[in-house]
């Protein structure tokens, strides 16, 4: 009997929350906007500096502003472990909207989950948003209208590291002959770049060797001895996660120099230097999304949010850490769309077709960087319907040992090398979906 | 963990059990009518869907496991075979529909399970889980280290362009729901007379003992080898299904060595030798964090720290498990049997 009892309650506690129709008090002038997160798991220590950043500035938003033009940002956290499966119950469950408001856009928050709902978002007509990371080839809006690799696609991420390395060697021309080693995290995030690392080694004359690291990269000797013997000019890292300080530290034990590693976006926080201690000390790193707590947004932040204890950081010293500016940012991206789409269609939510031409006409000038405080932390933007990324460009940061310091200006990616590449990509991915890409000379 | 099972093989065939014959074309009728037209399509198509599969790829591990006493880590590797196969069967073969190229993705599926199967003849139990682990990495590794299984793709995923069947379209969450419910309905039928025919009994036989097997005469290894085979074209399809019909595309990280765990636990929780155990275990699986964290959501979000909460829910699920395998170690469908019996005497008690 007991036995049946707890087998009761169980279906009991099972059903009811998934019966219950959600609660009825529609505010009627309120933004829905869910967040796929992951708290637990194992890059939940990245991601909890970043969902604070996204939802102090949401706070902000709502309470320093008064909403986007009036209308407030209802925001709804999801677990989902970076788990693309789970980020798909997560979109089927919000994708209606709620309490009235519907989808304006969906943060995926991770490259696989951006993959796993390219589909069913183009489908339902719901703009799917991905900074810095995506489908490449999504950067051509006229196939793929409702995604966005906003900010900085993983081509751009590849051009502008040798964009870099040229600048430091003192122009193009003295790559010829150069030898620049990828160390990447083998998974779909460390093989994105290769096509485009292939062809500017082509282009520029330089040596492309590429070395994997197997998942989880805790031990890289066999990698980096290979590295040690072909002693290359520069080091391009695109690892992720623990593979990333046991990097840094094995080319220490390899007499590599620091400083002629350059990390890309996913390596270069706080989180990626300190465990490697000295050996991290003059590395290197791309930063679309710079570290520092300096900027004019952070002064408004510690005014309206910090000081008042209403942060979500749970320990107020990661205030200004990469992952938490990589939240800001993003979050700055989501609300300046808004106003966009206000501008247009009125101050009431949007929906994913009003999203969708919000993000597509989503500028973003020096003057209004200087207004929202953002000046230096964010490059400007210029979204297309045939440019979904936007931006392409990103500043280089340098670890001294306790702080990351901003060396170089906003390097641009080259994109008249790059584009036919992508062209080429969603050209593929047109012919295979039966997809007509648009005209955009023919739309509004 | 052989000696742990107590079901009899007969009594887990819940469809066409012996039951009263008006159950299983009631049970089909809720599946098919009821169920759709009360059902909305984020019930169909994110709970229903998903649950199905899980069931599908429970059942084939239950062949495995459960019926045939061999212990595998390897499902999610299988499922990934099966996912990988159809998608590349789909890409050379145009015109290709998706059932069709369900069929010999599954016995694909099935050949790469007999081969993992191989090691069997020698080694059992815990050994034997460690070999299907291996299998479960090497697969998992292959499919990232080739880009001809991704067909060259960026971000190695794979995705089918449409689902649609003989000019139908089954895109929607209620096509895509009578399609998985087709294909599962008509492969547990399958399943349930393949454990009623002799080779089942041999299954049983070797779960039980193999040396007693071995001396009545039963084939030992080749019965291992096909049930490896059998539960293999079903963890196939259950992962091709994971991905062109609930997910819509796929990477290996869908089919990681979690996967493998999820699946296990499945059933362990319905129940081993249990049909219908393994569509109790992945409803367990599948629902109850999603029903622990919508209640959570609704009574605390707000109030108490988003990844305290995330955490305390794992803390929950994992003791509700503990729970139910320190109670009834066969599992919610020995639970369900026992209610049954007890049911059907009362008020007397059993």
């Amino acid at each position: 009997m007991r036995k049946l009892l707890l087998t009761t309650a169980l279906t009991a506690v099972l059903a009811v929350p998934l019966l219950a129709p959600p609660p009825a008090h529609a505010a009627p002038n309120e933004q829905y906007v869910p967040l796929p997160t992951y708290r637990v798991g194992p890059y939940a220590s990245s991601g909890t500096l970043w969902w604070a950043g996204e939802l102090d500035y949401f706070r902000y938003i709502n309470e320093a502003e008064g909403g986007v033009d009036g209308v407030k940002l209802k925001v709804e956290e999801f677990e989902t472990e970076w788990s693309p499966d789970r980020t798909v119950e997560v979109y089927e469950r919000v994708k209606n909207g709620k309490d009235g408001s519907p989808l304006a856009f969906f943060f995926t928050h991770g490259t696989p989950a951006t993959y796993a709902l390219i589909e069913k978002a183009a489908a339902d007509h719901i703009p799917l948003i991905d900074p810095a990371g995506g489908r490449t080839e999504s950067t051509d809006g006229t196939v793929f209208p409702y995604s966005f690799p906003l900010l900085f696609n993983y081509f751009s991420q590849a051009s502008v590291g040798i964009n870099f390395i040229a600048q430091k060697e003192g122009g193009f021309d003295k790559l010829k002959g150069k030898k620049i080693v990828t160390v990447y995290h083998d998974s779909a995030y460390g093989r994105e770049t290769q096509a485009a690392i292939a062809l500017l080694a082509q282009k520029y004359g330089f040596q492309n060797i590429q070395i994997p690291v197997a998942d989880p990269g805790s031990e890289q000797s066999s990698q980096w001895r290979q590295v040690h013997e072909l002693k290359p000019d520069w080091v391009f890292l695109r690892t992720w996660g623990v593979s990333t300080p046991v990097a840094l530290k094995t080319a220490a034990r390899f007499g590599f120099p620091a400083d002629h590693i350059i990390g890309d976006v996913w390596a270069g926080s706080e989180a990626d230097v300190i465990p490697a201690g000295a050996a991290a000390k003059g590395y290197q790193a791309l930063a679309p999304y710079p570290g520092g707590a300096t900027f004019a947004i952070h002064d408004r932040l510690r005014k309206a949010i910090i000081d008042k204890g209403e942060s979500n950081l749970q320990d107020t010293k990661f205030f200004g850490a990469v992952y938490y500016n990589i939240g800001l940012i993003n979050a700055a991206l989501a609300v300046e769309a808004l106003r966009v789409g206000h501008a247009k269609f009125g101050n009431r939510p949007l929906n994913g077709e009003e999203g969708r031409w919000a993000f597509e006409h989503l500028q973003i000038d020096n003057a209004r960087l200087e207004k929202i405080g953002f000046k230096g932390l964010l490059q400007t933007i210029d979204v297309t319907e045939t440019d979904h990324e936007g931006g392409g460009a990103a500043r280089f940061q340098q670890w001294d040992g306790t702080k990351w310091n901003l060396i170089t200006d906003w390097i641009q990616a080259d994109h008249a090398t790059l584009e036919p590449l992508i062209k080429a990509k969603s050209e593929a991915y047109a012919k295979a979906h039966g997809i007509t890409p648009r005209n955009p000379a023919m739309q509004d | 963990m052989s000696a742990t099972n107590t079901l009899p093989a007969t009594q887990a065939v819940v469809l066409t059990g012996t039951g009263l014959p008006w159950r299983l074309p009631l049970l089909l009728a809720v599946l098919f009518v009821v169920i759709p037209s009360l059902a909305g399509e984020y019930w169909l198509g994110v709970i229903l869907v998903p649950w199905l599969v899980l069931s599908l790829a429970g059942l084939g591990l239950n062949l495995l496991t459960g019926y045939a006493g061999q212990i595998s880590l390897g499902s999610g590797g299988l499922m990934a075979v099966g996912a990988f196969g159809t998608f590349l069967l789909m890409l050379h073969v145009p015109g290709l529909p998706l059932p069709a190229a369900l069929l010999p993705a599954g016995l694909i599926t099935a050949a790469v399970g007999f081969i993992c199967g191989i090691p069997s003849d020698r080694i059992k139990g815990f050994y034997l889980m460690v070999s299907s682990l291996a299998a479960q990495f090497f697969l998992e590794w292959l499919f990232l280290r080739f880009p001809w299984f991704y067909n060259y793709g960026g971000g190695a995923t794979i995705s089918l362009p449409s689902l649609t069947i003989l000019g139908i379209d089954f895109g929607s969450a209620r096509g895509r729901y009578y399609l998985v419910l087709t294909i599962v309905v008509a492969l547990t039928w399958i399943a349930a007379n393949l454990l009623r025919g002799h080779v089942g009994r041999n299954w049983t036989a070797i779960r039980d003992m193999d040396t007693a097997a071995a001396v009545v005469g039963i084939p030992v290894n080749r019965y291992k080898r096909l049930a490896f085979a059998v539960s293999a074209f079903y963890l196939g399809i259950a992962g091709a299904l994971w991905a062109f019909a609930y997910l819509g595309s796929a990477s290996v990280q869908s089919f990681n060595i979690t996967r493998s765990f999820q699946i296990l636990f499945i059933i362990i929780i319905g129940g081993m030798g249990s049909l219908g155990g393994s569509f109790i275990g992945a409803a367990f699986i599948s629902l109850l964090p999603l029903g622990l964290d919508t209640l959570s959501q609704s009574l605390f979000a707000g109030h108490v720290d988003a990844g305290l909460l995330q955490n305390i829910e794992k803390v929950i699920f994992g003791v509700l498990i503990a729970v139910f395998v320190i109670k009834e170690p066969d599992g919610i469908a020995r639970l369900a049997a026992l209610f049954r019996a007890r049911a059907a005497i009362w008020p007397l008690r059993l």
